[in-house]
């Protein structure tokens, strides 16, 4: 099993790696609160969907600025399940009388159950996002084109949810949802063990998105990204290869919107639009796109400032994101990995030559 | 009868806008790759300048004077988010396109802290009141006034393009930049204009948008997404190609609402879109080129 991480991370890797994970699951839920602990976890799922960004955008230059939906997918299912177990006697979540529905709608009945509904979430973004990215890779259709593309995706899906008011709640969403497998959401014992299940989930994701980026596929994919034509030429199927790394991204996103669900309780079309794909981005850009270690930083990071900011100043959030998509993005595209890089080459260079030597004009060449 | 002509005139209505707003778009990602997010607060800045205007020059008198206003200002503003940012981001559409989101992040937290979250309403003149009843439906004034201000801005931006030597010169970068530059055209002067001509149309579509509903500082965004649909389908910066697809599109929406829901319409025409992409991945119209990407 350590052979097996190994060979995925590397020696140094591997260390900090476990250290982290150390530092997550057993340092974290000793020395923090239960409300900050919950938000954590709530940090936690968005970098699982920010992983899959790194994926799609950052390795394989696919910016999908509707990440929302797949998200929303995975959180949709899972919240459907949860509000049929806690259904009142007639088996109708309350919404649904409210709105005056006497019977479970039809596509509704298959996520009573955990077994459908668990796996629903991941493989229903994922046969979204393979079925769109094959119609448009197909075609050549891609950078802003695509990025157009799956921002009017986000667009649409939030209409529909919105517009469907007695199927999917509406504005509001899917709310109320106390309990998990029969474990009450609200005692903090059973938020801790999520907040668990979550962080390991994470780093399973962060290995397989390792894995992935490390292989032979993966070098693939970043050439691609680099010289789609060059890649065609040299006769490799690009589309085969851009498709399966989106599906892989819609994937972790789903993954990310089912966990989300019993951490915070709440699943709404508020959470899924094209400014909160757009926020999704900002993580990953800010710890430095191509790393995956700077996807996880930069997202739990953006997520705190986020809240600790609208805590404060509620209009300071929207400042503050702006502009770190202004500078990030222009002005240091790297990220703080290209920052810690920077300053790590610099320290070396400082380490190798101690002691500035003077050189004399008439001596230089 | 009645009802299908005025919702096919509603959707003639609703294209003719799309149209302002995706003209200045098409332009830029055509001539200069660039795709600006921030256009739909450039829409917000022309709505809210007529705002402005009807408070001081009294309700209804102002509207004839907002549109050369609006036009020059998100103009300007179109001018100064070109030099300041967009200018170093040539040949990184991506990046452009985040940045240009940033930049309407910061623009409609700034309205909402000026003007207040909630929406704002501008009366329209006395004059534009009632409508023209044909085949027992009735067209609002207001509405063919928008149609017939976007009319003189298309054949105003035809005649810039194929008469004018600045229109030449900018169907020049447009087809090839390095060709055009070894040719003796000042290229960044001709970016610049078409960014000011763009940001300039959607000032003037945001003073449009008032006449057909209250302002807010999301105002752009709403109507952004259709927009840079209509640029996808169109083909990259070609003006027939934008006029077809934001018409066509204007009046699909327009039935399939009144057909189905209007929730569902927007999904029907997404998947209408893609269906499209299929048969001309290009768009309607395309640029011929030798160039591989």
């Amino acid at each position: 099993m350590i052979d097996r991480l190994r060979s995925v991370t590397g020696r140094k890797g591997l260390m900090a790696f476990l250290t982290v994970g150390f530092v997550f699951i057993v340092v974290a839920p000793t020395v923090m609160s239960d409300f900050r602990l919950n938000l954590l976890a709530k940090y936690l799922c968005f970098a699982i969907a920010a992983v899959g960004i790194d994926l799609s955008w950052g390795y394989g230059g696919m910016l999908t600025l509707g990440q929302g939906v797949f998200f929303g997918i995975g959180g949709y299912s899972m919240g459907m399940f949860l509000k049929l177990a806690e259904a009142g006697p007639d088996g109708l979540p309350d919404f649904m009388s409210y709105n005056g529905l006497t019977e479970v709608p039809a596509f509704w009945k298959p996520f009573a159950s955990a077994a459908v509904a668990l796996p629903a979430a991941v493989i229903l973004p994922m046969l979204l996002a393979a079925g769109l990215g094959w119609l448009i890779f197909r075609q050549r259709i891609r950078g802003p084109y695509f990025a157009i593309l799956t921002q009017a995706l986000a667009a649409a899906f939030v209409i529909l949810l919105i517009g469907q008011q007695g199927y999917t709640a509406g504005t509001n969403g899917l709310t109320n949802m106390t309990s998990f497998f029969g474990y009450d959401l609200n005692d903090p014992v059973n938020q801790r063990t999520l907040y668990v299940v979550v962080a390991v989930v994470l780093g399973a994701v962060f290995l397989l998105a390792r894995q992935i980026v490390s292989s032979r596929y993966g070098r693939l994919l970043i050439a691609v990204r680099d010289g789609e034509d060059r890649v065609r030429f040299l006769g490799y199927d690009p589309t085969r290869v851009k498709v399966l790394a989106f599906t892989v991204s819609a994937g972790m996103a789903g993954l990310a919107g089912a966990l989300f669900v019993p951490v915070v309780g709440i699943m709404s079309p508020a959470l899924l639009g094209i400014v909160p794909s757009l926020e999704l981005l900002i993580g990953v850009a800010l710890g430095g796109r191509a790393t995956l270690v700077g996807a996880v930083v930069g997202t739990v990071l953006v997520n705190y400032a986020k809240t600790s900011l609208s805590e404060q100043i509620p209009s300071g959030w929207l400042y503050l994101q702006g502009a770190l998509f202004i500078g990030v993005v222009a002005f240091a595209p790297r990220g703080l990995a290209g920052l810690w890089e920077a300053i790590s080459t610099w320290a070396r260079r400082r380490e190798r030559r101690p002691t500035p030597q003077l050189i004399e004009p008439a001596a230089m060449p | 009868m009645d009802i299908l002509v005025s919702q096919l005139f509603t959707g003639l209505s609703v294209g003719s806008v799309l149209l302002l707003i995706a003209l200045g778009l098409t332009f830029t990602f055509g001539q200069m790759g660039v795709i600006n997010l921030a256009h739909g607060e450039l829409i917000m800045v022309g709505a809210y300048s007529a705002f402005v205007l009807g408070g001081i020059a009294g309700e209804g008198a102002s509207l004839l004077v907002a549109i050369p206003v609006a036009f020059f200002l998100a103009g300007c503003l179109g001018l100064v988010l070109e030099r300041l940012l967009i200018r170093r981001l040539y040949g990184r559409p991506l990046d452009t396109l985040l940045v240009t989101w940033g930049v309407s992040l910061v623009l409609q937290q700034a309205a909402r802290d000026i003007f207040g979250a909630p929406n704002v309403n501008v009366k329209s003149p006395p004059w534009l009141d009632g409508g023209l009843v044909v085949a027992g439906a009735t067209l609002p004034y207001v509405r063919l006034f928008i149609l017939a201000m976007v009319m003189a801005s298309v054949v105003g931006i035809w005649i810039y393009m194929t008469r004018l030597p600045a229109g030449r010169r900018m169907r020049a970068v447009m087809a090839n930049r390095q060709l055009a530059a070894c040719s003796g055209i000042a290229t960044d002067r001709v970016d610049l204009r078409t960014f000011f001509i763009g940001s300039g149309l959607a000032g003037a579509a945001g003073v449009a948008l008032t006449l057909l509903g209250p302002v807010g500082p999301t105002l752009g965004t709403n109507y952004i997404v259709d927009a840079f649909l209509v640029v996808v389908a169109g083909g990259l910066g070609q003006l027939r190609g934008a006029v077809a697809a934001a018409l066509a599109l204007g009046v699909l929406s327009a039935l399939l609402e009144f057909q189905t829901q209007a929730s569902l319409a927007k999904v029907l025409v997404f998947v209408a879109v893609v269906a499209f992409l299929q048969v001309r991945p290009q768009g309607l119209v395309v640029l011929r080129s030798r160039a591989l990407t």
